[in-house]
C-alpha cells in the first residue's frame, strides 16, 4: 500500500470548461449561510466594482476538487480513497471568481511524503479563465491513512 | 450578520480582535453543505455508517468548518471578494448531533500584520467547536480600503 511517490510532479490534463452561474453561486452562498448581497444581487457586486455577483472565497474548492478527482482515480496514483482524510486547503485568488466565468483547472502533485504509517499528498489546482489569465491557486494536502496495526 | 461600516486600512492596526462570532451547524447545514459543493461523502450525512468507522457522529464537511471561518472574514471586512489569500489546517472534526441543538463553531481573529504597499491586512483565525481547535493556522490576508 502507500502512494506513489513517482507521481510527485505529475501534471494532468486540463480539466473541462467550468461554467459559473449566477444561481451556483447564490445556492453555495445560501449552503455556507452567508446572506451577502454581493452573492445575489449584481447590482449591489456592481456598487464593489465587480462586473456581476461574486463566489464565496471558497466556491473554488467545486472545481479544484472536480480537478483533484483525476489524481485519486488514478491506478498508478496508488491513493485509497476510502482512507483519505482532508489536511490542509489554501486559496490564493488573483481576483474573486465572478458569475459568468468560464474556468478551466489543471492539476499538479507538488509534494508526495510521509508522516508516520500515514501518506500525506499536496496538489495544487491553478484555475485560469478562457484566456489563460490566473484566477485562483488552490492548494490542498490530504492525509492517507495507514492501516491501523492488528494485534 | 454583515459589518455595519467597512474596516478601513488607516483605521485597524496589529493586534486588534475581531468581534467572536458562534455560528450553529445543525444536520440540515450539512445535507445542504453536501448538495451545493458535490461533497456527498457519507460520514458527512449518515450517522449509522459514520459511526461504524468509529468517529463520534456525523461529522461537518472541513470545506464547511472553512467556509464559516472565510464568511467570519468577509462579514467583517464587508466584501467577500477582498480575501485575497485564505489557508487552513484541519485539526479536529466537528461532530453534529441530530438534536435541537447540534454543533456550534466559535470563531475570533485577530490582525496579525499590516502591508503598507499592498495595503492588506492578515488576520489570524481562532475557531474551536465543543472546546476543541477545529482550524489550524487559519489566515486570511484581506484588502482593505
Amino acid at each position: 500500500m502507500g502512494v506513489n511517490p513517482e507521481i510527485a510532479g505529475r501534471v494532468y490534463p486540463p480539466s473541462p470548461a467550468y461554467e459559473v452561474g449566477r444561481e451556483k453561486i447564490r445556492e453555495f452562498a445560501d449552503a455556507i449561510n452567508s446572506s451577502d448581497p454581493v452573492h445575489r444581487d449584481p447590482e449591489a457586486a456592481r456598487a464593489l466594482g465587480y462586473p456581476d455577483v461574486i463566489a464565496p472565497p471558497t466556491l473554488a474548492v467545486i472545481i479544484a476538487q472536480r480537478s483533484e478527482r483525476q489524481l485519486f482515480s488514478d491506478p498508478n496514483a496508488g491513493i485509497d480513497y476510502t482512507r483519505l482524510v482532508h489536511g490542509e486547503e489554501r486559496f490564493v485568488h488573483h481576483r474573486p471568481i465572478v458569475a459568468g466565468d468560464v474556468l478551466i483547472a489543471t492539476l499538479s502533485v507538488d509534494k508526495v511524503g510521509t508522516a508516520g504509517k500515514h501518506g500525506m499528498v499536496t496538489t495544487r489546482v491553478e484555475i485560469a479563465d478562457e484566456k489563460g489569465e490566473p484566477v485562483s491557486t488552490v492548494t490542498s494536502t490530504v492525509v492517507i491513512r495507514g492501516a491501523e496495526e492488528s494485534s | 450578520m454583515t459589518a455595519i461600516s467597512r474596516p478601513g486600512f488607516d483605521t485597524v492596526a496589529v493586534g486588534d480582535e475581531l468581534p467572536a462570532v458562534s455560528y450553529p451547524v445543525a444536520r440540515f447545514d450539512l445535507i445542504r453543505y453536501a448538495g451545493a459543493s458535490g461533497d456527498f461523502n457519507v460520514i458527512h450525512w449518515n450517522e449509522r455508517f459514520a459511526t461504524a468507522v468509529g468517529l463520534p457522529n456525523v461529522i461537518a464537511h472541513g470545506m464547511f468548518t472553512m467556509a464559516t471561518g472565510g464568511r467570519f472574514v468577509s462579514d467583517w471586512a464587508g466584501d467577500p471578494g477582498a480575501i485575497l489569500e485564505y489557508g487552513v489546517r484541519f485539526t479536529n472534526m466537528v461532530p453534529v448531533p441530530d438534536d435541537d441543538q447540534g454543533a456550534t463553531i466559535e470563531v475570533t481573529g485577530r490582525i496579525t500584520a499590516k502591508d503598507d504597499t499592498a495595503r492588506t491586512a492578515t488576520v489570524l483565525l481562532s475557531a474551536a467547536s465543543a472546546g476543541q481547535k477545529v482550524l489550524g493556522k487559519a489566515v486570511a490576508v484581506v484588502r482593505l480600503p
